[in-house]
Protein backbone atom coordinates (compact mmCIF):
# COMPACT_ATOMS: atom_id res chain seq x y z
CA UNK A 1 0.00 0.00 0.00
CA UNK A 2 1.44 3.25 -0.97
CA UNK A 3 2.19 5.86 2.27
CA UNK A 4 0.18 9.48 1.69
CA UNK A 5 1.75 12.23 -0.12
CA UNK A 6 3.02 15.27 2.06
CA UNK A 7 3.70 17.41 -0.73
CA UNK A 8 1.41 19.81 0.19
CA UNK A 9 3.70 20.19 3.78
CA UNK A 10 6.87 22.51 3.33
CA UNK A 11 10.00 22.00 5.87
CA UNK A 12 8.10 25.39 8.17
CA UNK A 13 5.27 22.87 8.57
CA UNK A 14 7.20 20.79 10.75
CA UNK A 15 8.18 23.17 13.03
CA UNK A 16 4.41 23.12 14.15
CA UNK A 17 3.42 19.67 13.55
CA UNK A 18 5.29 16.31 14.10
CA UNK A 19 6.92 15.14 11.14
CA UNK A 20 6.43 11.07 9.48
CA UNK A 21 8.73 9.21 11.64
CA UNK A 22 9.93 5.34 12.35
CA UNK A 23 7.46 5.46 15.37
CA UNK A 24 5.00 6.68 12.20
CA UNK A 25 5.92 4.41 9.81
CA UNK A 26 5.93 1.16 12.02
CA UNK A 27 2.52 2.03 12.74
CA UNK A 28 1.46 1.92 9.27
CA UNK A 29 3.06 -1.32 8.78
CA UNK A 30 0.71 -2.45 11.75
CA UNK A 31 -2.08 -1.59 10.34
CA UNK A 32 -1.15 -3.00 6.34
CA UNK A 33 -0.32 -6.41 8.65
CA UNK A 34 -3.45 -6.46 10.19
CA UNK A 35 -5.61 -5.43 6.47
CA UNK A 36 -7.08 -8.72 6.54
CA UNK A 37 -9.15 -8.05 10.31
CA UNK A 38 -10.08 -4.77 9.38
CA UNK A 39 -11.66 -5.70 6.20
CA UNK A 40 -13.00 -8.75 8.04
CA UNK A 41 -14.17 -6.36 10.90
CA UNK A 42 -15.95 -3.62 8.70
CA UNK A 43 -15.06 -0.82 10.69
CA UNK A 44 -17.43 2.10 10.43
CA UNK A 45 -16.47 4.36 13.12
CA UNK A 46 -12.44 5.32 13.18
CA UNK A 47 -10.85 7.70 15.98
CA UNK A 48 -7.34 8.85 15.92
CA UNK A 49 -6.15 10.38 19.14
CA UNK A 50 -3.45 13.11 18.45
CA UNK A 51 -3.61 12.79 14.68
CA UNK A 52 -0.44 15.10 13.72
CA UNK A 53 0.60 14.97 10.38
CA UNK A 54 -2.73 13.05 9.64
CA UNK A 55 -0.39 10.63 7.68
CA UNK A 56 -1.84 7.46 10.22
CA UNK A 57 -5.81 8.18 9.24
CA UNK A 58 -5.48 8.60 5.69
CA UNK A 59 -3.12 5.65 5.51
CA UNK A 60 -6.26 3.68 7.15
CA UNK A 61 -8.52 5.57 4.66
CA UNK A 62 -6.44 3.30 1.88
CA UNK A 63 -6.67 0.56 3.66
CA UNK A 64 -10.63 0.73 4.34
CA UNK A 65 -12.26 3.11 2.57
CA UNK A 66 -15.78 2.52 3.87
CA UNK A 67 -15.47 4.64 7.15
CA UNK A 68 -16.21 7.82 9.26
CA UNK A 69 -12.64 9.27 10.47
CA UNK A 70 -12.15 11.47 13.04
CA UNK A 71 -9.60 12.93 14.25
CA UNK A 72 -8.47 15.17 17.56
CA UNK A 73 -5.22 16.92 18.31
CA UNK A 74 -4.94 19.92 21.43
CA UNK A 75 -2.35 21.45 18.58
CA UNK A 76 -4.26 23.52 15.96
CA UNK A 77 -1.75 22.95 13.49
CA UNK A 78 -1.84 19.17 13.95
CA UNK A 79 -5.28 19.40 13.57
CA UNK A 80 -5.71 21.56 10.30
CA UNK A 81 -2.57 19.33 9.03
CA UNK A 82 -5.25 16.46 9.45
CA UNK A 83 -7.50 17.87 7.50
CA UNK A 84 -5.12 18.80 4.94
CA UNK A 85 -3.56 15.56 4.45
CA UNK A 86 -7.19 13.70 4.17
CA UNK A 87 -8.08 16.23 1.58
CA UNK A 88 -5.04 16.05 -0.61
CA UNK A 89 -5.40 12.27 -0.48
CA UNK A 90 -8.65 11.75 -1.19
CA UNK A 91 -9.99 10.47 2.52
CA UNK A 92 -12.42 12.68 3.84
CA UNK A 93 -11.38 13.49 7.55
CA UNK A 94 -13.23 15.69 10.28
CA UNK A 95 -10.75 16.65 13.22
CA UNK A 96 -11.75 18.41 16.16
CA UNK A 97 -9.40 20.34 18.72
CA UNK A 98 -9.78 18.28 21.49
CA UNK A 99 -7.80 16.56 24.65
CA UNK A 100 -8.05 13.48 23.14
CA UNK A 101 -11.63 11.93 23.12
CA UNK A 102 -13.43 14.81 25.58
CA UNK A 103 -14.93 17.03 22.45
CA UNK A 104 -17.12 13.80 21.78
CA UNK A 105 -18.21 13.16 25.38
CA UNK A 106 -20.44 10.55 25.75
CA UNK A 107 -21.89 10.24 22.19
CA UNK A 108 -18.41 8.10 21.22
CA UNK A 109 -19.55 5.61 24.11
CA UNK A 110 -18.70 1.81 22.77
CA UNK A 111 -19.26 3.26 19.14
CA UNK A 112 -15.50 3.66 17.76
CA UNK A 113 -14.34 0.60 15.59
CA UNK A 114 -10.96 1.72 15.67
CA UNK A 115 -8.80 3.90 17.66
CA UNK A 116 -5.87 4.88 17.08
CA UNK A 117 -3.03 6.88 19.64
CA UNK A 118 0.27 7.47 18.98
CA UNK A 119 1.25 9.13 22.28
CA UNK A 120 4.35 11.27 23.28
CA UNK A 121 6.46 8.66 24.65
CA UNK A 122 9.48 10.14 25.05
CA UNK A 123 10.76 10.13 28.81
CA UNK A 124 11.35 13.98 29.64
CA UNK A 125 10.79 16.12 32.96
CA UNK A 126 7.22 16.47 34.25
CA UNK A 127 7.57 20.00 33.23
CA UNK A 128 7.33 19.35 29.82
CA UNK A 129 4.12 17.63 29.19
CA UNK A 130 0.86 19.67 28.72
CA UNK A 131 1.84 22.06 26.06
CA UNK A 132 -0.47 22.71 22.80
CA UNK A 133 2.87 23.18 20.90
CA UNK A 134 4.99 20.78 18.86
CA UNK A 135 6.62 19.14 22.18
CA UNK A 136 3.55 17.61 22.69
CA UNK A 137 3.79 15.13 19.84
CA UNK A 138 6.57 13.85 21.87
CA UNK A 139 6.87 14.89 25.47
CA UNK A 140 5.83 11.81 28.00
CA UNK A 141 7.05 13.10 30.88
CA UNK A 142 8.06 9.93 33.72
CA UNK A 143 8.72 6.85 31.61
CA UNK A 144 6.84 8.06 29.28
CA UNK A 145 3.81 7.38 30.35
CA UNK A 146 2.06 10.35 31.65
CA UNK A 147 0.00 10.90 28.83
CA UNK A 148 -0.69 7.77 28.02
CA UNK A 149 -2.11 7.18 31.85
CA UNK A 150 -4.67 9.84 31.53
CA UNK A 151 -6.54 8.23 28.41
CA UNK A 152 -6.09 4.84 29.51
CA UNK A 153 -9.24 5.09 31.48
CA UNK A 154 -11.11 5.78 28.93
CA UNK A 155 -10.12 3.68 26.11
CA UNK A 156 -12.42 0.58 27.12
CA UNK A 157 -15.66 3.22 27.19
CA UNK A 158 -14.90 4.29 23.12
CA UNK A 159 -14.21 0.76 21.56
CA UNK A 160 -17.05 -0.80 20.40
CA UNK A 161 -18.24 -4.54 20.33
CA UNK A 162 -15.80 -5.36 17.68
CA UNK A 163 -13.48 -2.31 18.25
CA UNK A 164 -9.57 -2.49 17.78
CA UNK A 165 -7.05 0.05 19.70
CA UNK A 166 -3.48 0.83 18.00
CA UNK A 167 -1.43 1.93 20.24
CA UNK A 168 2.47 2.83 20.01
CA UNK A 169 4.95 2.29 22.47
CA UNK A 170 8.61 2.48 23.15
CA UNK A 171 10.13 -0.19 25.73
CA UNK A 172 10.46 2.79 28.60
CA UNK A 173 7.10 2.83 28.80
CA UNK A 174 6.91 -0.73 30.11
CA UNK A 175 4.80 -2.25 27.10
CA UNK A 176 3.83 -5.43 28.89
CA UNK A 177 2.99 -3.92 32.21
CA UNK A 178 0.38 -1.75 30.03
CA UNK A 179 -1.11 -4.95 28.35
CA UNK A 180 -1.30 -6.43 31.59
CA UNK A 181 -3.10 -3.75 32.71
CA UNK A 182 -5.40 -3.44 30.56
CA UNK A 183 -6.71 -7.14 30.64
CA UNK A 184 -6.64 -6.77 34.38
CA UNK A 185 -8.24 -3.94 34.75
CA UNK A 186 -10.55 -3.05 31.73
CA UNK A 187 -10.84 -6.83 30.32
CA UNK A 188 -8.73 -6.05 27.42
CA UNK A 189 -7.20 -8.57 25.55
CA UNK A 190 -4.04 -7.21 23.56
CA UNK A 191 -1.21 -8.40 20.83
CA UNK A 192 1.95 -7.25 20.01
CA UNK A 193 1.66 -6.64 15.99
CA UNK A 194 5.26 -5.13 15.19
CA UNK A 195 7.84 -4.50 16.71
CA UNK A 196 11.34 -2.50 15.58
CA UNK A 197 14.25 -0.68 16.56
CA UNK A 198 14.89 2.89 15.53
CA UNK A 199 18.27 4.25 16.94
CA UNK A 200 17.56 4.25 20.42
CA UNK A 201 14.02 3.65 20.19
CA UNK A 202 12.51 0.13 20.76
CA UNK A 203 9.25 0.75 19.35
CA UNK A 204 6.27 -1.94 19.45
CA UNK A 205 2.58 -1.66 18.23
CA UNK A 206 0.11 -3.13 20.23
CA UNK A 207 -3.01 -3.92 19.25
CA UNK A 208 -6.34 -3.99 22.02
CA UNK A 209 -9.92 -5.54 22.13
CA UNK A 210 -12.48 -7.24 23.83
CA UNK A 211 -12.19 -10.15 22.01
CA UNK A 212 -9.34 -12.39 21.00
CA UNK A 213 -7.65 -11.92 17.91
CA UNK B 1 -21.58 14.07 17.51
CA UNK B 2 -19.99 17.03 19.54
CA UNK B 3 -20.72 17.48 22.47
CA UNK B 4 -20.52 19.86 25.95
CA UNK B 5 -18.07 19.13 28.33
CA UNK B 6 -17.59 21.53 30.95
CA UNK B 7 -17.18 20.60 34.25
CA UNK B 8 -20.81 20.35 35.76
CA UNK B 9 -22.53 20.28 32.69
CA UNK B 10 -24.60 17.23 32.69
CA UNK B 11 -28.27 18.64 31.26
CA UNK B 12 -29.50 20.11 27.73
CA UNK B 13 -25.61 20.09 26.38
CA UNK B 14 -26.73 18.02 23.29
CA UNK B 15 -27.14 18.80 20.45
CA UNK B 16 -24.76 21.68 20.15
CA UNK B 17 -26.56 24.89 18.96
CA UNK B 18 -25.12 26.01 15.60
CA UNK B 19 -25.35 30.00 15.10
CA UNK B 20 -23.60 31.99 12.04
CA UNK B 21 -23.17 29.27 10.48
CA UNK B 22 -21.60 28.88 7.19
CA UNK B 23 -21.90 25.64 5.25
CA UNK B 24 -19.70 24.03 2.89
CA UNK B 25 -21.09 21.43 0.46
CA UNK B 26 -18.01 18.43 -0.12
CA UNK B 27 -18.04 15.71 -2.42
CA UNK B 28 -17.68 12.25 -0.87
CA UNK B 29 -18.17 8.88 -3.04
CA UNK B 30 -21.39 7.02 -1.68
CA UNK B 31 -20.87 3.37 -0.26
CA UNK B 32 -24.33 1.79 0.60
CA UNK B 33 -23.06 -0.21 2.78
CA UNK B 34 -20.90 2.17 4.73
CA UNK B 35 -24.01 4.55 4.67
CA UNK B 36 -26.44 1.81 6.24
CA UNK B 37 -23.84 0.66 8.97
CA UNK B 38 -23.38 4.41 9.48
CA UNK B 39 -27.34 5.23 10.28
CA UNK B 40 -26.94 2.41 13.55
CA UNK B 41 -23.82 4.73 14.94
CA UNK B 42 -25.95 8.33 14.08
CA UNK B 43 -27.66 9.99 17.21
CA UNK B 44 -31.33 10.53 14.74
CA UNK B 45 -32.84 12.78 17.12
CA UNK B 46 -29.95 15.00 17.33
CA UNK B 47 -29.13 14.77 13.80
CA UNK B 48 -32.96 15.42 12.35
CA UNK B 49 -33.10 18.36 14.86
CA UNK B 50 -29.49 20.00 13.76
CA UNK B 51 -29.76 19.14 9.81
CA UNK B 52 -33.72 21.35 10.39
CA UNK B 53 -31.89 24.33 11.71
CA UNK B 54 -29.53 24.71 9.71
CA UNK B 55 -31.78 24.32 7.04
CA UNK B 56 -30.41 21.58 5.46
CA UNK B 57 -33.36 19.05 4.93
CA UNK B 58 -36.09 17.94 6.92
CA UNK B 59 -35.85 14.35 8.02
CA UNK B 60 -38.43 11.93 9.21
CA UNK B 61 -38.27 12.02 13.40
CA UNK B 62 -37.58 8.28 13.09
CA UNK B 63 -35.31 6.05 10.92
CA UNK B 64 -37.76 4.81 8.18
CA UNK B 65 -38.78 0.93 8.73
CA UNK B 66 -37.59 0.32 4.96
CA UNK B 67 -34.10 2.21 4.31
CA UNK B 68 -33.86 1.97 0.09
CA UNK B 69 -31.40 3.32 -1.67
CA UNK B 70 -32.65 7.04 -2.44
CA UNK B 71 -32.80 7.06 1.52
CA UNK B 72 -29.31 6.31 2.12
CA UNK B 73 -28.28 8.56 -0.30
CA UNK B 74 -30.06 11.53 1.24
CA UNK B 75 -28.25 10.79 4.78
CA UNK B 76 -25.25 10.79 2.99
CA UNK B 77 -25.54 14.05 1.76
CA UNK B 78 -26.64 15.54 5.04
CA UNK B 79 -24.05 13.55 7.28
CA UNK B 80 -21.12 13.35 4.63
CA UNK B 81 -21.15 15.89 2.31
CA UNK B 82 -22.61 18.81 3.86
CA UNK B 83 -20.08 20.65 6.11
CA UNK B 84 -20.17 23.58 9.06
CA UNK B 85 -17.10 25.19 7.74
CA UNK B 86 -17.26 28.47 9.96
CA UNK B 87 -19.56 29.06 12.90
CA UNK B 88 -20.21 28.60 16.61
CA UNK B 89 -22.06 25.73 18.69
CA UNK B 90 -23.34 26.81 21.91
CA UNK B 91 -24.34 24.79 24.49
CA UNK B 92 -28.04 25.10 25.79
CA UNK B 93 -27.06 24.13 28.98
CA UNK B 94 -24.80 26.40 30.09
CA UNK B 95 -24.11 28.42 27.18
CA UNK B 96 -20.50 27.60 26.41
CA UNK B 97 -19.41 28.64 22.71
CA UNK B 98 -17.50 26.25 20.69
CA UNK B 99 -16.15 27.90 17.73
CA UNK B 100 -15.78 26.65 14.62
CA UNK B 101 -13.02 27.61 12.01
CA UNK B 102 -11.88 26.05 8.90
CA UNK B 103 -14.38 23.54 8.97
CA UNK B 104 -12.64 22.02 12.93
CA UNK B 105 -14.27 22.89 15.98
CA UNK B 106 -12.66 23.77 19.03
CA UNK B 107 -13.73 22.00 22.08
CA UNK B 108 -10.63 22.75 24.05
CA UNK B 109 -12.01 24.80 27.51
CA UNK B 110 -10.17 26.88 29.77
CA UNK B 111 -8.69 25.51 32.57
CA UNK B 112 -10.92 26.77 35.32
CA UNK B 113 -13.61 25.21 32.57
CA UNK B 114 -11.93 21.69 32.79
ZN1 LIG C 1 -22.53 23.07 28.63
Amino acid sequence: MKTPSLIHFTEKDYDHVYEPSEDTFLLLDALEEDAGLISELQPTLCLEVGSGSGCVTTFLGFLWPHAYYMASDINPHAAAATKKTGFHNGVPIDPVLSNFATGFGARLHKAVDILIFNPPYVVTPSSEVGSSGIEAAWAGGVDGREVLDQFIPHIEGLLSEKGLFYLVTVKENRPLEIMAHMKEVYGLYSKVVMTRRAGIEGLAIIRFSRVEH
Amino acid sequence: MLMCHVKGCATDNFPLRIEDAELEQVEVEFNEDFMRRMINKIEWGAFVQTAFALGVDQLPATVPENIDTEFLQRIHRVAMETKLKEGKMICNGCKHVYPVTDGIPNMLLQETEV
